[in-house]
């Protein structure tokens, strides 16, 4: 009977951990199928509960999302989670930040890891649909590039014949270049080296693996000023794709994906009206109404967000507005010094253009 | 009488009552955490409007890998046809790995018995500095420490204009894949049985009937001249061929990845198996070893034919958990861009959407693997533990 005894006490112990596992999980990871939750427990009350912003970036690319040596992340990617949490709680401050790989960061986003990604990811029909995520604008416009070593020996494509490609998995860039290399005729003879993670990638690249590195541009400039000797190294003069980068939030929680989505278009609505961080305060005494009802002095354009009316407003207040952002991490202020090009405002020829608030 | 006893006897004292209320308990236990598990994945899967199942796997892959024992076309095959290249990738990895672990773990095992200061010290100082070092990190410097630092392939080493060593990897001659080969392969495996069994006739009837085994030595000799001439000329070696720089033809490459990887496998559970060789061994009885010696036989002899067959029925039961290990560690592959069954189902998973189906199939094939190894070495087992008669 003893024996039986202690069985019994040592499955029960065993099952326990488990079963309260499972259930506490269904509440604060997901929700439940029982009637009325589904409604009540999106994202946005998630965050307003937990009072922190849990936002998946990548962690390693200068300009876009870096941590530096005192810990501080910077980049546009990470200002846009900034922007955000200044939108949902307030402090543009209050914000976790998990470093994800490329693999990984689908799974963080679906499995209610992370609560939005803000880590260039490219907006693509297949992640839209089939990968059940929900694309907010691009906040960067790119293009798929090709680094290679300064000696002028690769120019083209299809100079690769013979040679060795490093690339990151799970990534676009990985389908684009396949595609790229067959539209060239050279497919069968590029090796192509995958990498689950970016810097042991860069860094094989970095040790003459292999001959190319590909990735966005954007990224590859930035990655490229990490390398031993960054000006041993140029971008080939080829695009191979279309990278519309933007933050991303999981499917079928439209009430926290229009938050995202109407937060990304401010920063560059916010633009287009010439607020900014310095003149916020002449701005809110404007007598424009697009820029009283922009910036909460009037009209309750906050409330079907279920935010405050002045997010707006305080989101610039504390992040600044898109063109802030860029000259910041990017642009003239930084030191990549990339121009605007496709990301300028439509007004001066780019492609940023946010629908009216109002 | 007896029926009274029975009877007298209340149900919770009951041994066989309590026998099956705990296992249909077990088995209620079981199945409502797998239920709850399942309802907690389709009810998520739901909410982000997905649907369990494996339909994806038709679709068409679209990425390149590096290697592929099988012929595989992104642009034409799915994900199905990848993910078995990159299981045939893994067991290429693995099949190598637990023959070369076995062979390297046996010497320095048995080093460790040597009377040799050097050689004894040696395996000593070996094990315990790989035992002590995480495999990751290791793989990290096989791979980037040496593999990576040989020659680009403009300054490559080229041997008998045959065999080229880069940081692209190796390239050596190897028998054109041709059912030629294959056949010649069946031919080689029937000349081994035979010669086993003429040597088995021949220890017989040297040792029962005094002859001098003459006769079947020169038949073993033949056998084996004949195979050594099939192996040079009849398998039809091929030369890796270059028609334009860079890009081989025929031959076998392996590239640095798949090298850095076998290498660190190999290195490092050759120490674990090397410690299994070393118990093994001492659990030999001292008479056993002293025994050997009085009948004068050399220390390699003693080792080789008293001492070893013995510490291999200890030794096979603790093997067999290692060649796991070694095939599941196989999947940090991934951190050195090789691309076995894991990374390919890694990036399946990322492309595709779909972590638990991916997930599931990669269990259910590392569990089939295990499997196969344990169905192999119970085999062995058996064999090799004593006969009772």
């Amino acid at each position: 009977m003893l024996k039986w005894g202690s069985l019994l006490t040592a499955t029960a112990l065993l099952v326990a951990p488990i079963t309260s596992c499972a259930s506490a999980d269904s509440p604060s990871g997901s929700t439940d199928g029982e009637a009325g939750t589904v409604a009540t427990n999106s994202r946005l009350d998630q965050v307003k509960e937990r009072g922190t912003l849990i936002c998946g970036v990548d962690g390693g690319i200068p300009g876009f999302s870096f941590v530096n040596e005192s810990g501080e992340y910077s980049g546009i990617d990470v200002d846009v989670c900034r922007a955000v949490a200044a939108a949902v709680l307030g402090d543009p401050e209050a914000v976790e930040y998990r470093n994800l790989d490329s693999t990984e960061r689908f799974t963080a986003l679906s499995g209610g890891e992370v609560d939005m990604l803000s880590r260039n990811t490219t907006w693509t029909i297949n992640r839209d649909t089939e990968v059940g995520l929900e694309f907010a604008p691009t906040t960067f416009y790119d293009g798929q590039g090709m680094l290679v070593r300064a000696d002028g020996e690769l120019e083209t494509l299809e100079d690769f014949a013979g040679k060795a490609v490093c690339v990151e998995a799970g990534t676009t860039t990985e389908l684009n270049l396949t595609d790229n290399l067959r539209e060239a005729g050279v497919e069968d003879q590029v090796e192509v080296v995958t990498f689950q993670q970016a810097d042991p990638a860069y860094a094989a690249y970095a040790e003459g693996r292999c001959e190319g590195m590909t990735s966005d541009k954007s990224q590859l400039i930035g990655r490229r000023s990490t390398l031993p000797n960054p000006d041993d190294h140029v971008l080939m003069d080829v695009t191979m794709s279309k990278e519309p980068l933007g933050p991303v939030t999981i499917n079928n929680d439209s009430e926290w994906f229009d938050v995202v989505k109407w937060v990304t278009y401010g920063l560059i609505e916010a633009e287009e009206l010439g607020i900014e961080q310095g003149n916020i305060a002449e701005q809110q005494a404007s007598e424009d109404p697009t820029i009283r009802r922009f910036l909460g002095e009037e009209g309750n354009l906050g409330e079907g967000l279920g935010l405050d009316n002045n997010f707006m407003a305080i989101v610039v207040e504390n992040v600044g507005n898109y063109g802030e952002i860029y000259d910041r991490n990017l642009g003239a202020d930084s030191e990549f010094n990339l121009d605007r090009g496709q990301n300028d405002l439509w007004t001066r020829g780019g492609l940023l253009y946010s629908p009216p608030f109002r | 009488m007896t029926t009274n006893q029975e009877h007298s006897i209340p149900l919770w004292r009951d041994e066989r009552f309590w026998r099956i209320v705990l296992q249909v308990l077990a088995v209620v236990v079981v199945v409502s955490v797998i239920s709850l598990l399942w309802h907690n994945l389709t009810v998520n899967l739901n909410r982000q409007g997905m649907e369990f199942g494996f339909d994806f796997l038709d679709t068409q892959a679209s990425f390149a890998i590096q290697e592929s024992l099988i012929p595989y076309d992104p642009a034409k095959d799915n994900y199905a046809r990848v993910l078995l290249a990159g299981l045939l990738n893994t067991i290429r990895v693995i099949i190598p790995g637990i023959v070369l672990a076995t062979l390297l773990g046996i010497t320095v095992g048995v080093a460790s018995f040597s009377e040799n200061w050097l050689l004894r010290k040696g395996s000593e100082v070996y094990v315990e500095i790989i035992r002590n070092i995480p495999l990751l990190l290791q793989l990290y410097f096989w791979y980037r420490a040496v593999f990576t630092q040989f020659p680009n392939p403009d300054s490559r080493f080229v041997w008998f204009d045959s065999i080229y060593l880069s940081n692209r990897g190796v390239f050596m001659p190897w028998p054109a894949m041709t059912w030629n080969l294959l056949a010649w392969v069946v031919v080689i495996v029937v000349g081994a049985i035979a010669a086993l069994l003429v040597w088995k006739w021949r220890t017989k009837i040297m040792v029962e009937g005094g002859q001098s085994g003459k006769p079947q030595m020169y038949a073993l000799y033949g056998i084996a001249i004949a195979a050594v001439l099939i192996v040079i000329f009849a398998l039809g070696w091929q030369a890796p061929t270059e028609p334009d720089p860079g890009v081989f033809q025929g031959g076998l490459r392996l590239s640095i990845e798949f090298s850095a990887l076998v290498t660190g496998l190999v290195v490092y559970t050759a120490a674990y198996i090397a410690e299994i060789v070393r118990a093994g061994i001492q659990s030999v009885a001292k008479g056993q070893w002293e025994a050997a010696r009085s009948l004068g036989l050399k220390p390699g002899l003693v080792m080789r034919l008293v001492v070893f067959p013995q510490a291999l029925r200890v030794m096979i039961p603790p093997l067999n958990s290692q060649y796991m290990n070694l095939a599941k560690n196989s999947s940090l592959a991934i951190a050195i861009g090789y691309v076995d069954i894991y990374s390919v189902a890694n990036t399946t998973y990322n492309q595709s959407g779909r972590p638990v189906e991916v997930m599931l199939i990669i269990m259910v094939t590392y569990l089939i693997i295990n499997i196969l190894i344990t169905i192999v070495m119970n085999v062995l087992n058996r064999v090799s533990q004593l006969k009772e008669r």
